[in-house]
């Protein structure tokens, strides 16, 4: 057993030009290369990507999961902000 | 001192309606499937099940390297060889996919690799059996691999996400490995009487066993309610090893190979196969640690990570120096 367990990563993939990295998993590792190393080989072993990100996990800040709905509240009433709030008068189009 | 003890009592029971009421709104998320995600509040017995279950799931693709592996260096030609270590790291990033996934639960990695060396975690049953022949690696492809995928594929809709995300990946790569597994069978298969009747041995020895990998029958299985209520699983043991029976079947007659099963016939009446007994007792001596292979491969895990300790702590050094250096 190692004295200290390596530090965990979070891993993200962007698989091609155009898309935005995405979240695969983590991956444990010594040091931020080795992250990389590790992520490369546990994650696109069969070219799943063009792009690696990996960040130590306890450096990603959440919002908290229980505190969602008061968290995320304030757009809850404001059904003005999509298109569908408005009604459209007949006989104009492309709108 | 009266009335204080009759507010603590006002509590528990508050206390006691609030956590009923959020287990209810948990079994109505799972009910109207959705997902459940690491931080999000979920019964103690759901988060221990699912710890069990896929730490379980996960050291099985670390022992699972062994039995393969076993063949690495005597494959019959470079092609194969190829194939078969690209099989066996696969089997290494499943393990990894998945302790990613426990470790979302709160269990740390070298607490469940502890678990596993110490015997106090199980795997499955299956990789306590000896690969004999070459033929051997083209039946746990095509055979375990098989139940494998039949397992796993439910899984992908599990009611924890991480858990259901890994298997996604997983199962992608497992279709890879049924196919080189019967693969291997096939050319057996075409080859002479010598290469047929290896590949018929091999059936003969991994057939239960990979009939066993489905678990006790229903009305055995202690943990199957309850998971199936949490959408951790989706069928039952029967039913999954009923369905590999089914199409398993058709696939050895193409061969031209015989399951070993003198019980076995289809009916017409159900559309299924029926078959015979499977040896529960022999399941059990090797769920308890007694089955052909279980000290050997717990033995070798062991070796390779302390013989490895030293890397992980070389390794560490050189990140603290790198970062005292970069600090400095």
């Amino acid at each position: 057993m190692s004295k200290q367990e390596w530090p965990l990563y979070e891993v993200f993939i962007r698989s091609k030009a155009g898309l935005s990295h995405r979240h695969a998993g983590s991956v444990h590792a010594a040091d931020d290369q080795m992250a990389l190393d590790n992520a490369r080989d546990t994650y696109t072993r069969r070219s799943e990507g063009v792009s690696l990100w990996v960040v130590r996990s306890d450096r990603i800040v959440a919002s908290d999961p229980a505190e969602s709905a008061a968290f995320f509240e304030p757009a809850e009433d404001k059904i003005y902000r999509h298109p569908t709030f408005y009604d459209i008068p007949d006989g104009v189009e492309n709108l | 001192m009266y009335t204080q003890g009759l507010d603590q009592a006002g509590k528990d029971k508050q206390l006691a309606s609030e956590a009923e009421d959020r287990l209810s709104a948990f079994q109505a998320r799972v009910d109207a499937e959705e997902k459940i995600e690491a931080k999000d509040w979920m019964p103690e017995a759901y988060r221990r099940t699912l710890v069990r279950q896929i730490s379980q799931h996960a050291h099985s693709e670390i022992i699972g390297m062994q039995p393969e592996g076993n063949w690495l260096t005597r494959a019959p030609s470079l092609k194969r060889k190829a194939i078969l270590l690209a099989k066996v790291q696969d089997e290494a990033g499943h393990g990894l996919y998945l302790y990613s996934a426990a470790e979302t639960l709160g269990v740390s990695r070298d607490q469940m690799v502890a678990d596993l060396l110490s015997g106090k975690a199980k795997y499955s049953s299956i990789f306590n059996y000896p690969t004999l022949s070459w033929a051997d690696i083209g039946a746990i492809g095509w055979l375990v691999d098989g139940a494998a995928i039949m397992n796993q594929i439910p899984l992908c809709r599990c009611s924890y996400g991480p858990y259901a995300r890994a298997m996604v990946r997983v199962c992608k790569e497992e279709s890879f490995h049924q196919r080189q597994g019967f693969d291997i069978m096939h050319a057996l298969c075409s080859g002479s009487d010598k290469q047929k009747a290896m590949a018929q041995d091999a059936l003969d020895r991994w057939w239960w066993p990979s009939l066993m990998m489905f678990g006790p029958n229903d009305s055995e299985s202690k943990h199957s309610a309850q998971s199936m209520a949490w959408k951790i699983k989706r069928f039952s043991n029967d039913e999954l090893r009923q369905k590999f029976v089914d199409v398993t079947v058709q696939q050895a007659d193409f061969l031209g190979l015989s399951i070993p099963d003198d019980d076995l016939q289809f009916d017409d009446t159900t559309g299924h196969y029926t078959f015979g007994e499977i040896d529960w007792q022999e399941f059990l001596d090797v769920i308890a640690g007694n089955g052909p292979c279980n000290r050997q491969r717990l033995e070798k895990r062991k070796q390779a990570h302390d013989d490895g300790a030293w890397v992980r702590e070389a390794a560490q050094e050189y990140a603290l120096k790198q970062a005292a250096r970069t600090a400095a």
